[in-house]
């Protein structure tokens, strides 16, 4: 066990952080057990699982544990443990054949909690091993509801996203996730701004609307009557026009 | 068109072009077709459908009137000497538009509409409605004339529990009567022989017969009988009346053939008639048929009538006049289709029988006794990649020595009508199945000879330098020829008045246009067939009727290799596949000429729920088709060596995604080394609260020129440019106005990621949407303020660029920006595209397909959610329109002008080759093609270009100069020599 450095040894740290709606938080190691967890606390959890394997065939493991709640105020948390040595091993393994690490959440309603009723079938998502390996298990996971509140998919995605082939020397790196969770619910979409609109067309009326003084006929309509001259002194002297093919593309 | 300029604007129109861009949307605003231009560059072709009903107008012997009622309900009357459409109705899509029957008696043509719900009477010349009546409710059973005393004044309407009759001059109803006993009975057809009586025959399945006499002054029931006939099934499709009411019924199980007096006083029997005794004898499981004539409503059938005994046999027999025995007239074996046509106190019956491979023979025979009538054979060409005769709608009429001439109409199974005329000609036919267009492609077409031998050099492998150089200067030197030979023709031709110059589109002088304006369309109907149209003129240039396709089959196209491959042809591939059972069949074709192509076909054994055309390509160019079966086992198509192992090499690259809409399931796959795939991510979107209606992603085909847009600031927002994005439409399951919604969501294909996630609440299907480029437009209805409303997302990347070189789905970790903004559309719409160019540096319009039959053309620049709500400076310098909630709609944008497309179905834009031209063909009811110009024709000198003004000015510059440098010398020597 020499190679295993020191912080392993102190703790198997599960990092539990609360966050709000739309809000992300980093799952840092460094806190212990049901640190963040109060014991009113009315949400659920449910597995994080991920798979990673050589040959491509998906045997999902324990992650972490989602800590999700509902309401109003949707937030989640995630407590998870750190890779083993093995883990890690084949983690490696698979970023060198450019195999997939996959991760996968049971669909669950986070609102719907009397009934506790888990549908079947798990949501799963992917990201490159490689570049889980090579950003040092720096991932972002995002959770996405819908208006219901229920959980229709999952993303991963590691920052940097790109594999660039560098090795990870460093066993340290590969120890622990360093999490972003977020959780997404749908936006509205706009609907069409007629009030503003109407607002603003009031105003620029009312601007056009102030009473000017009154000038004389020809003050007034000096432009109208220019013009009216000039229109009539230019087709007097202008020829027919030719049709329309000559002014098809003017 | 005048010349072309081949200089496009090379500047991208980001940065230093704000001017350019002015000037482009003050183009923009005076778009139009002018008078002159009608009919230019645009074509409309008018269908009416698969023909139910057909009748002759046989009101007077000149008429040219041809009636049509089509399973479109539509109804439409065509001029029989060219096949022209006079007039048409449409009328409502769906079952309350079906038309159940049409009768036309003189210049009245009688229609039961939707199931019996209207009874419509139409004034045959002008086409105008004379009048309407609604009618008691009940599904349609029968109709037919009642006449008295030689007039036809009323008409009978049998429908499932009553029996209704109404004048003929104002739809008036007179009378209308409950049918006894409804439940029991099923009364199935009406019969009037112009007497004082009309007859409603009703069947109870297996056991008796039921005739009911009404009384046609006021509908009494006069006498009711039953009858017992346990072999009956039904009234409708056994049995006919003959003769002088004689009610006669064939029936399969005994091969008999049955007869009973309608009219009789006492109870009558049926009178069994072996066929055996008639010598006749019905094919293995054929349901023998009976074809009766009634040539006029006041009077009696025919006591002559066909039984058809097998697929191709026919016989024509008699009813002799004491009622009871039937002689035989003429047997017809084979014959495929028989017809009765009356004319004056004639009747003729019309059959046809095959004559060889390619021909078929159309004979008269007189009715009443069987003898071949002399002269009036006509034949009737049977085309190889049509379908066979279904049907014969003949128009007998008196020639002036007083023998019968007659006209003939077929109806072949791919839904073309052909209109022959004696002596054997083919005046028209019409290609009805285009009515029905499913889905189409436009293929370039291929370069001429000299083109394809000079593209063909750089093909070739490199074989030394001075065969080459030998080979360029012969090519050279054929080009020359060519060119010569060119120029003398347009020397030659100038001579020429105009009008004789029309060169006619063949297929075999076919060659692509200088600017590929000219396209081949592929057009794929319900029915099967396929056509090849030239879009310039819209002339039919191959069909090819694909025999046993199932009505319900849906197809994709897929153009595997385009024209520019010399010398491989372009090669085209239907997929067609069973909406029940999934099973699928490929057909694959050479899309410029039609003919099916020999390539092995791999075998589909199972169901398939999806198909991607790859960028890999084979050794013979043909892009790779991969075909997912629904054991997500993959097969490539071509499938061979090279292309399984580019596949083994590329596998860890290539991902697919499949949708299932009834679970509200998507998930993505990867395709493993061996073929075999494995799921990689799954999103559900839970069917008790959404349903997955549409899912869409990009045109492969589609060119993005500019990466950014340049801000006011001289800064560049980036577009995000993700190739693999898919735009996902659900609908609430919920209907309640208050809480339905429309969702929109943006999904990677590749890694399943949610990259926006929008719910347009209050808001209901059906939605229409486009996806191109960085933006979705999409267009639903609002339940809440009732109107429908557009509504456009774009996606930014940021004024920074991730990675700028390459767009990697598995390499793009931040979320784009979105933007969106909702405007209100004042028209509801049928259908939505987005025009396509070259190079994408012209301005995108949207092509919106309304339900009046317009086709607006709507500048993005209108749907644009960085429209500012309050203008600065900013705004202004990037040219940006100010928000307005309401879209507009300008006439001058309809680019169909008058030429509405009915029933707008599809619309299919391709890109030309001039980077200003975007091609649009609308199809629905009618197929309409025209070009598209959204930023005016930059690269398109004018028609009336002065190139003398241009040419005169140049030379008389030159010559000043030369003149005024010879005066400056001569100036200078002065000078040196003073």
């Amino acid at each position: 066990m020499a190679s295993v450095p020191r912080s392993f040894l102190l703790l198997s740290v599960i990092p539990t952080i609360l966050i709000l709606c739309v809000d992300f938080a980093c799952c840092n190691t460094g806190r212990k057990i049901g640190d963040g967890l109060d014991t009113d606390f009315s949400g659920f959890s449910v597995p994080l699982e991920h798979s990673f394997e050589v040959d491509d065939v998906s045997r999902f493991r324990m992650r972490g544990a989602l800590q999700l709640r509902g309401g109003r105020e949707t937030s989640v948390s995630l407590s998870q443990s750190q890779l083993s040595e093995e883990d890690r091993n084949t983690l490696k393994e698979v970023a060198a054949v450019d195999g997939l690490y996959k991760i996968r959440v049971p669909r669950v309603s986070l609102t719907d909690r009397q009934t506790e009723r888990q549908m079947d079938g798990y949501l799963t998502a992917f990201v490159r091993a490689c570049s889980l390996v090579e950003s040092h298990l720096s991932d972002v996971i995002t959770l996405h509801t819908d208006v219901s509140g229920y959980l229709i998919g999952v993303s991963i995605v590691t920052i940097p996203g790109a594999c660039r082939g560098t090795e990870v020397e460093d066993e340290v790196d590969l120890e622990a996730f360093n999490t972003t969770l977020t959780i997404i619910a749908p936006t509205n979409a706009p609907q069409p701004e007629t009030a503003l609109f109407i607002e603003r067309m009031d105003i620029e009326h009312e601007k056009r609307g102030k009473p000017q003084e009154q000038k004389s006929f020809f003050a007034k309509y000096w432009y109208l009557i220019l013009g009216g001259a000039i229109f009539l002194m230019a087709s007097s002297s202008a020829q027919p026009s030719a049709g329309g093919a000559e002014e098809q593309q003017s | 068109m005048g010349r072309y300029l081949s200089m496009k604007p090379s500047a991208k129109m980001s940065k230093p072009t704000s001017l350019f861009v002015i000037f482009f949307s003050l183009f923009v605003m005076s778009e139009a077709v002018f008078e002159d231009q009608v009919g230019k560059f645009d074509w409309r072709q008018q269908y009416v459908g698969k023909t139910l009903f057909a009748h002759f107008d046989s009101h007077s012997q000149s008429s040219k009137m041809l009636f049509l009622a089509t399973d479109k309900n539509i109804f439409a009357s065509f001029n029989s000497r060219t096949g022209d459409l006079i007039w048409r109705h449409v009328d409502k899509v769906g079952p309350e538009g079906t038309i159940d029957i049409l009768l036309l008696h003189g210049q009245d043509a009688l229609m039961v509409v939707g199931d019996g719900r209207l009874l419509r009477s139409w004034d045959t010349n002008m086409g105008g409605l004379n009048w309407e009546a609604m009618l008691d409710t009940g599904s349609f059973q029968a109709a037919c004339f009642v006449a008295i005393q030689d007039t036809v004044k009323h008409v009978a309407v049998l429908k499932k529990a009553v029996i209704s009759l109404h004048y003929l001059s104002n739809g008036h109803q007179k009378w209308v009567e409950n049918l006894p006993d409804g439940d029991a009975v099923q009364y199935q057809a009406v019969y009037s022989g112009g007497e004082e009586e009309v007859y409603v025959l009703g069947v109870v399945p297996n056991s008796h017969l039921t005739i009911i006499a009404y009384s046609l002054e006021d509908g009494e029931i006069i006498k009711q009988r039953s009858v017992e006939a346990p072999w009956l099934s039904s009234v409708e499709s056994s049995c006919v009346v003959v003769g002088q009411g004689m009610l006669m019924c064939v029936d399969p199980a005994t091969l008999a053939l049955y007869t009973l007096p309608i009219q009789a006083e006492e109870t009558p029997q049926f009178n069994q008639i072996l066929l055996q005794s008639l010598d006749l004898e019905v094919s293995p499981s054929f349901q023998p048929v009976l074809v009766s004539s009634q040539p006029h409503p006041a009077r009696s059938p025919l006591s002559e009538f066909f039984l058809q005994l097998g697929p191709d046999h026919h016989v024509l027999l008699q009813l002799n006049a004491d009622g009871y025995t039937i002689a035989p007239l003429r047997d017809f074996q084979p014959a495929f289709l028989v017809s009765f046509a009356t004319t004056g106190e004639k009747t003729v019956a019309a059959v046809m029988t095959p004559k060889n491979e390619t021909a078929c023979a159309i004979n008269l025979f007189s009715a009443d006794s069987g003898r071949r009538l002399l002269d009036t054979t006509v034949i009737f060409p049977l085309d190889l990649n049509g379908g066979k005769p279904h049907k014969l709608y003949v128009h007998a009429f008196l020639k002036k020595d007083d023998s019968v001439g007659y006209r003939v109409l077929v109806q072949t199974q791919d839904h073309a009508l052909t209109f022959i005329q004696q002596p054997g000609r083919v005046v028209w036919t019409r290609e009805e199945a285009l009515a029905d267009v499913v889905t189409m492609e436009m293929v370039d077409l291929p370069l001429t000879g000299t083109q394809a031998e000079l593209e063909g050099e750089f093909g070739k492998k490199a074989d030394g330098l001075f065969p080459m150089v030998l080979k360029r200067l012969s090519s050279q030197v054929t080009l020359l020829q060519a060119w010569l030979a060119h120029l003398w023709k347009l020397f030659y031709e100038a001579r020429k008045p105009r009008s004789q110059v029309k060169n006619e589109v063949t297929i075999e002088t076919l060659s692509r246009d200088e600017f590929n304006l000219q396209k081949m369309m592929v057009m794929v109907t319900a029915s099967g067939k396929l056509f090849g149209i030239d879009s310039k003129s819209g002339s039919i240039l191959w069909k090819h009727y694909l025999e046993n396709v199932q009505p319900n089959a849906v197809f994709k196209l897929i153009v595997q290799r385009t024209t520019a491959h010399f010398p491989h042809p372009p090669q085209c591939t239907l997929l067609i596949k069973d909406k029940d059972t999934g099973l699928a069949s490929l057909h694959v074709f050479n899309p410029i000429f039609g003919r099916k192509s020999h390539i092995a076909l791999p075998v589909l054994p199972r169901p398939i729920l999806q198909s991607l055309l790859l960028p890999v390509i084979d050794q013979d160019y043909a892009k790779v088709l991969l075909l997912v079966d629904d054991q997500y086992k993959v097969t490539a198509f071509p499938s061979t060596k090279n292309v399984l192992q580019q596949l083994q090499e590329m596998s860890s690259s290539i991902f697919f995604y499949l949708i299932r809409s009834d679970q509200g399931n998507l998930s993505g796959f990867r395709l493993r080394k061996d073929l075999s795939t494995e799921r990689i991510w799954e999103v559900v979107l839970p069917t008790e609260v959404q349903k997955i209606v549409a899912v869409n992603g990009k045109r492969p085909n589609e060119h993005v020129h500019s990466q950014g847009r340049v801000m006011g600031d001289r800064s560049v927002l980036y577009k995000y440019l993700n190739p693999n994005l898919l735009a996902v439409v659900t609908e609430s399951t919920d209907a309640h106005p208050e809480r339905a919604f429309v969702g929109m969501f943006l999904i990677d294909g590749v890694t399943g990621r949610i990259i926006h996630e929008a719910v347009q609440r209050k808001a209901r299907g059906p939605v229409h949407f486009v996806h191109s480029e960085n933006w979705v437009v999409y267009e639903y209805w609002n339940t809440k303020s009732r109107r429908n409303e557009f509504s456009v997302l774009e996606l930014f990347e940021g004024t920074e660029l991730y990675n700028s070189t390459v767009f990697s789905s598995l390499d793009r970790p931040h979320l784009p920006q979105v933007l969106q903004q909702t405007y209100i559309f004042p028209s509801p719409i049928t259908t939505m595209e987005a025009t396509l160019t070259e190079k994408g540096i012209t301005s995108r319009h949207l092509l919106v397909g309304l339900p009046s039959g317009a086709i607006l053309s709507l500048p993005k620049m209108f749907l644009d959610p960085r429209r500012p709500e309050v203008v600065t400076e900013h705004s202004r310098e990037e040219n940006l329109i100010p928000y307005a909630p309401e879209m507009p709609i300008r006439t001058e944008w309809f680019i169909n002008y008058n030429q509405t497309v009915a029933r707008v179905k599809g619309i299919y834009t391709a890109p030309s080759g001039l980077e200003s031209t975007c091609l649009v063909v609308a199809y629905g009811l009618d197929i309409y093609q025209t070009r598209v110009y959204p930023s005016k024709q930059f690269d398109v000198l004018k028609d009336d270009y002065d190139y003398v003004l241009i040419s005169s000015v140049l030379f008389a510059l030159f010559f000043a100069t030369m003149i005024s440098k010879r005066l400056a010398q001569v100036k200078l020597l002065n000078r040196a020599w003073r």
